[in-house]
């Protein structure tokens, strides 16, 4: 497949091209020119290593949200086996945004939920771009019950813009279902991971993102508001995204900064989207390390922990009067 | 520009400014719903509900506070827990700034006051949203104090009741903000665990957020009549699904009807219907 390049990376679409060129050209030709190939090779390299060097948190938006980066059902593809999906919240619907089941991480018997994106039109509207509807996180919730009741682990992947923003959603309690999540993960009595793998929008993300683990990909996000609804409500306009998105502080590296998360995981040179393969190794290991630390905790020191780790989020000022 | 952007109109309407009805200041006031003059006195005798049309106009947090707790035996938790600046927020304005300007305001320092006390001798902590305060927007400090306040019932083993007025979480905290989501969420486990009763009144409004986490995890979940109540804004929807929003969607009424609430209170029968939950749901003998 075609890399798609994302604005800022024109001059190495630009490079990328000439080598395509060249090697349609070294194909019917009897000049050796793989020497010059190879020298394109590197120089494009070194320009990707330096443009991703220094990303601004907007460009980092664009590459958590590209379309050919790896979404949840990837990751289940590659690095579980024996997965079994299991569908719909028992009261409404199923809802294809969230999709999970069970399967096997390493031989070992896990519960899998993630936010789920799709690649073309037709299958992005499938999944309704990735936005959840109520049935979803009660469909995610029924899913961590579950785990609870066989002694699972749960392992979550979030990648959404947002819990869905519609008429229905409302009707059948948007804020409920979020809610009821947040209450019930603090106290799910198995070890929860979560991995934020493109764009952590909001509460929407928030609601399958409560967990003993919480790890972040390199050029992934993760935000109170999208960039665009922070500066069209603060600035009046949603062209000053850039702005807004260096003022929430939404990457990876400030929110472990902050102490918001518990861990950066590298991805490849030019994004998780330019080398699938490598990608997925690194997740795999990362999940595994996850699940180890958490193993040799018992149910209750799981639990204080991730109460104790809730109740730390936020930063005051104690004055006594 | 991503796909969302190009699906969604440029910008956000902006709230035509001649709608909002003025108040008169002095002896006079005028109902913001059916347009009725008022003696001030009265107005405020009614406990800002307006005797002509029963319109619920929006009360100060202390106001609430007064209104619902007995006079006797009341105290302030978590005052001393102060708002700062995390990510030295900046948009049109510094982030510290908004705070000054809010507090010059509103005379509280954050968004959230919660105290312990006892309504019609029912002894509980409540905790009530200022939304004058940023949009009664929840950051670090109204979820440090909400975790405060329930940690007060626990000990003193009481009920917990908190009046919800919220836009959501408050941008300028960042993530810290979302976050507050789950640790409210979680402190009332605890609650639960000690079978102590959460009501959680909702007013006008309780969106983003502050809808998102606690506001629908009460034991009841009261509201006052008409106010709005949801997750997305009615902008955002309309915006998102192109269509004209239904009669009175996400207003207390609607949500009742649809069984997302168990009640709708009026704010003058609030204080005798908060008691009489609490003291049935803990088992106590009926009041007087």
């Amino acid at each position: 497949m075609k890399t798609t390049f994302l604005d800022f990376e024109q001059p190495i679409a630009d490079l990328e091209n000439k080598i395509e060129e060249l090697r349609f050209v070294q194909d019917d030709t009897a000049v050796d020119i793989s020497v010059e190939i190879s020298h394109l090779e590197k120089k494009s390299q070194d320009l990707t290593k330096s443009i991703y060097a220094k990303l601004s948190p907007w460009q980092i938006s664009q590459v958590a949200r590209h379309p050919q980066r790896p979404y949840t059902l990837d990751y289940i593809r590659d690095i579980f086996t024996d997965f079994e999906e299991l569908h719909g919240d028992r009261a409404f619907a199923d809802d294809t945004a969230i999709v999970g089941g069970v399967a096997r991480f390493n031989g070992q018997s896990v519960v899998v939920i993630g936010h789920q994106k799709g690649r073309d039109t037709k299958e992005r509207q499938y999944r309704n771009f990735g936005m959840p509807r109520p049935e979803g996180y009660r469909k995610a919730l029924r899913m961590m019950k579950l785990a609870e009741k066989f002694n699972l682990p749960v392992i979550t992947f979030i990648d959404t813009p947002g819990a869905y923003p519609g008429i229905g959603a409302e009707e059948r309690g948007q804020s409920e279902a979020i809610g009821r999540n947040l209450y019930e993960m603090a106290k799910l009595r198995v070890p929860v991971i979560c991995t934020i793998i493109g764009e952590g929008g909001s509460g929407g993300a928030l609601a399958i993102a409560v967990g003993d683990v919480v790890q972040m990909l390199q050029y992934s996000t993760y935000s109170v508001i999208s960039p665009e609804g922070c500066a069209s409500i603060l600035f009046k306009t949603a062209e000053r995204a850039n702005e807004a998105a260096e003022a929430l502080g939404i990457t990876a590296n400030r929110l472990k900064t902050l102490g918001l998360i518990d861990k950066v995981i590298t991805e490849p040179l030019g994004g998780a989207h330019r080398n699938p393969q490598q990608m997925m190794l690194t997740m795999k290991k990362s999940i595994a390390d996850a699940l180890k630390s958490l193993h040799e905790k018992s149910t209750d020191e799981l639990l204080d922990a991730r109460f104790e780790r809730l109740m730390s989020y936020g930063k005051f000022k104690e004055e006594t009067a | 520009m991503s796909w969302l952007q190009k699906l969604l109109p440029p910008k956000i309407k902006s709230r035509t400014p001649g709608a909002k009805s003025a108040v008169p200041e002095g002896l006079w006031s005028k109902c913001s719903a059916c347009g009725a003059t008022l003696y001030r006195t009265d107005l405020e005798n009614n406990l800002d509900v307006c005797p002509k049309c029963g319109f619920h106009s929006p009360v100060h947090a202390r106001r609430r506070l007064d209104i619902l707790l007995d006079q006797e035996g009341r105290f302030e938790i978590g005052a001393e827990v102060k708002p700062f600046d995390i990510l030295k927020f900046k948009d049109s304005r510094k982030y510290p700034d908004r705070l000054v300007a809010a507090q010059e305001d509103t005379g509280e320092d954050d968004a959230l006051v919660v105290m312990q006390g006892a309504i019609h001798n029912v002894p509980c902590v409540v905790a009530v949203f200022e939304f004058k305060f940023i949009g009664g927007s929840m950051g670090s400090v109204v979820g440090e104090r909400f975790v405060r306040g329930v940690k007060a019932a626990i000990e003193h083993d009481v009920p917990f009741v908190c009046v919800a007025a919220s836009g959501g979480a408050r941008m300028q905290e960042g993530l810290n903000s979302l976050m507050q989501m789950a640790k409210t969420s979680a402190i009332l486990t605890r609650l639960s665990d000690k079978k102590l009763p959460f009501i959680s009144v909702l007013t006008d409004p309780t969106m983003g957020g502050v809808s998102a986490s606690f506001a629908f995890l009460g034991d009841v979940v009261v509201a006052e009549p008409g106010a709005l109540i949801g997750f997305a804004g009615p902008r955002v929807i309309e915006q998102t699904v192109r269509e004209t929003l239904p009669e009175g969607f996400q207003r207390a009424e609607f949500l009742l009807e649809k069984g997302a609430i168990d009640m709708i209170v009026d704010r003058r029968e609030m204080r005798r219907k908060l008691a009489q939950l609490m003291t049935l749901l803990t088992r106590q003998p009926a009041l007087n």
